[in-house]
């Protein structure tokens, strides 16, 4: 657990976050400490434990299905890096 | 100095309209014209709006209408939203972004007549411990701008010591409420997860995030909740229960309430002063009647560790909307996935990309058992831990923090020690219940040069699940018996 083929390349691109080289040096040591410390979790029996997603889970929580005014359009698109004709403009996709 | 007041005190002088919430407004905002420039805790208030909701309240008050918030000025750390306003989280990433909606603790507090303004400092995203992870500039303690704040919510902290709001509202994932509450010498409330709604709040950790206020005193932090409080459809977490009202619990004697000292918490490394104030503060509460006992919590010293599996590995869930896409900045590229990873490259901070990377690794394929699974259970424990100590006794008293303030770049090149300097708070967003902090006396501030000789001190009272009324009996009871919530900063 301690993680020694942590690979911050491989995660940093799951997690689609481009670093310099100086940040992958420092991060990583940063990181190997961190996991480090964490490991201390392996000294925990949780053979008969339920694991705890939220304090207080509520089930299946519904709401009337009607329909109700919704963000106008241009209020939507007001934040927009990039947009034209009422859509948003990214780089091509496909060829 | 109306700025001065608590809200309290407002609401009687404004029902009796011996005041105007224009008076009232402008005194903090003239405040902040003053003081603002030495602590930095606002990035931005827009003074010509915060007037005309003043002038709002003003009609309102004329025409006989009284409510506790009714004219009084409320500043939001800048990770909720409020329409027409920005909203950064203290980000570049979010770049020139304006909120389209309101928040549901704004709209409560708006339908309750208060003036809503500012965008308070944090540290980006809600991740730290001391506002430097702030994109945009540290926050400074008004008790010694040597020093930090605490954080996240170091703005909200500072803006109501410093007397430029009268109350604030920040989000409290592992103590960004408490902790810097304590070391700014305020009261913060985080309630028991479920309480308030979370719409319109950018989410950290969704299992762990609560909003709660700052206020100046334990009455305020009473009338607070009962504005902000309350079952809210659009967040599917929100509990649907009654809202009582939390000030009558106000006044009313803790004689035969038992109280938990968790012995788990008397650790070494923790300042000698802070631990007097604590022994201290325990010593009245016992002379005030209550009965306090020795409890175990004994899967506490795993807290730290499990905090940092669970809010990362949420946080790179929930920061993954931040893509440059649909909002906020964005760095072109070639094709999509270059423009997310240049995007995200440029426009996260440090501490946001450590979380995201640690966040991302412990949900990734082969390691989602060994750490996140794991310390999901470990949480089970924890939790329990606090569920058998509550058969035992009404609320537990801790300290806040192990020291006072530290100061600026001191631990921000260490990351580990920065996470620890939240242990004790860390545990009340695990177990979901409400924690509070409140003065509870001084350490010296030994600094030549200090302007003020002393930094605050903070008794954090942790209550069962929606046991609300019982902390403000307990914390009201302790403040009406000290002189230390009345103490201000020379700024």
């Amino acid at each position: 657990m301690s993680a020694p083929d942590f690979d911050i390349k491989y995660v940093a691109r799951l997690a689609r976050l481009n670093l310099t080289p100086e940040e992958e040096t420092t991060l990583g040591a940063q990181l190997g400490h961190i996991l480090g410390y964490i490991a201390k979790l392996k000294e925990v029996d949780v053979s008969h434990v339920e694991p705890t997603a939220h304090a207080f889970p509520i089930v299946n929580v519904m709401r009337p299905d009607e329909i109700r005014p919704s963000l106008p359009h241009d209020e939507a698109m007001r934040n927009a890096p990039a947009k034209a004709n009422g859509l948003f403009i990214v780089p091509k996709i496909v060829e | 100095m109306l700025n001065q007041l608590t809200i309290s005190e407002v609401a009687a002088k404004l029902a009796n309209r011996e005041v105007s919430a224009r008076q009232v407004t402008q005194s903090c905002l003239d405040r902040i014209a003053a003081v603002d420039g030495r602590i930095h805790a606002f990035l931005s208030h827009d003074d010509a709006d915060a007037l005309a909701q003043a002038d709002a309240a003003d009609k309102r008050l004329a025409a006989g209408e009284r409510s506790p918030l009714l004219g009084v000025p409320i500043a939001l750390k800048d990770v909720l939203c409020v329409k027409g306003q920005p909203a950064n989280c203290a980000s570049k990433i979010l770049g020139k972004f304006i909120s389209p909606y309101d928040a549901t603790v704004v709209e409560k507090l708006r339908a309750a007549g208060a003036i809503v303004f500012g965008r308070l400092n944090m540290d980006e995203f809600a991740m730290g411990s001391s506002t430097e992870n702030s994109a945009f500039g540290t926050t400074l303690n008004p008790w010694d701008t040597t020093r930090i704040p605490g954080g996240s919510s170091g703005g909200s902290a500072a803006a109501v010591a410093a007397d430029e709001a009268l109350a604030t509202l920040g989000s409290d994932t592992g103590g960004s409420i408490r902790q810097p509450a304590a070391l700014c010498g305020c009261v913060g409330l985080k309630p028991t997860y479920g309480l308030v709604s979370r719409y319109g709040l950018i989410a950290f950790a969704s299992s762990l995030d609560q909003i709660g206020s700052f206020t100046k005193d334990v009455r305020d932090a009473a009338t607070m909740l009962g504005a902000i409080a309350g079952h809210d459809p659009r967040d599917s977490t929100s509990v649907p229960r009654p809202v009582p009202d939390y000030t009558a619990a106000l006044g009313k004697s803790i004689k035969g309430l038992k109280l938990g000292l968790p012995k788990e918490y008397m650790i070494g490394g923790m300042d000698a002063e802070v631990k007097a104030a604590v022994d201290a503060a325990v010593k009245k509460l016992t002379e005030l009647g209550a009965e306090v006992v020795e409890i175990s919590l004994p899967h506490t010293d795993y807290a730290v560790a499990v905090y940092y599996i669970i809010a990362t590995a949420e946080a790179s869930a929930n920061l993954a909307r931040f893509d440059g896409i649909r909002y906020g900045a964005r760095v072109d590229g070639a094709d999509p996935i270059a423009l997310y990873g240049n995007t995200r490259g440029a426009g996260f901070g440090a501490e946001v990309k450590r979380r995201i990377i640690l966040g991302t690794y412990v949900l990734s394929s082969g390691y989602y058992d060994a750490f996140y699974l794991r310390a999901q259970k470990v949480r089970t424990l924890i939790r329990q831990d606090f569920l058998k100590a509550f058969e035992q006794v009404d609320a537990i008293v801790t300290p806040t923090t192990p020291t006072p303030a530290f100061k600026v770049g001191e631990k921000s090149g260490d990351p580990l020690q920065m996470y620890l300097s939240d242990i004790f708070t860390i545990s009340c967003n695990l177990a979901g219940i409400p924690g509070l902090s409140l003065p509870c006396g001084f350490a010296t501030n030994a600094e030549r040069g200090a302007r003020n000789a002393k930094l605050p001190i903070g008794l954090q009272l942790l209550g069962k699940p929606f046991g609300e009324e019982t902390l403000f009996q307990i914390a009201h009871a302790y403040e009406q018996a000290t002189p230390w919530h009345r103490e201000k900063p020379a700024l």
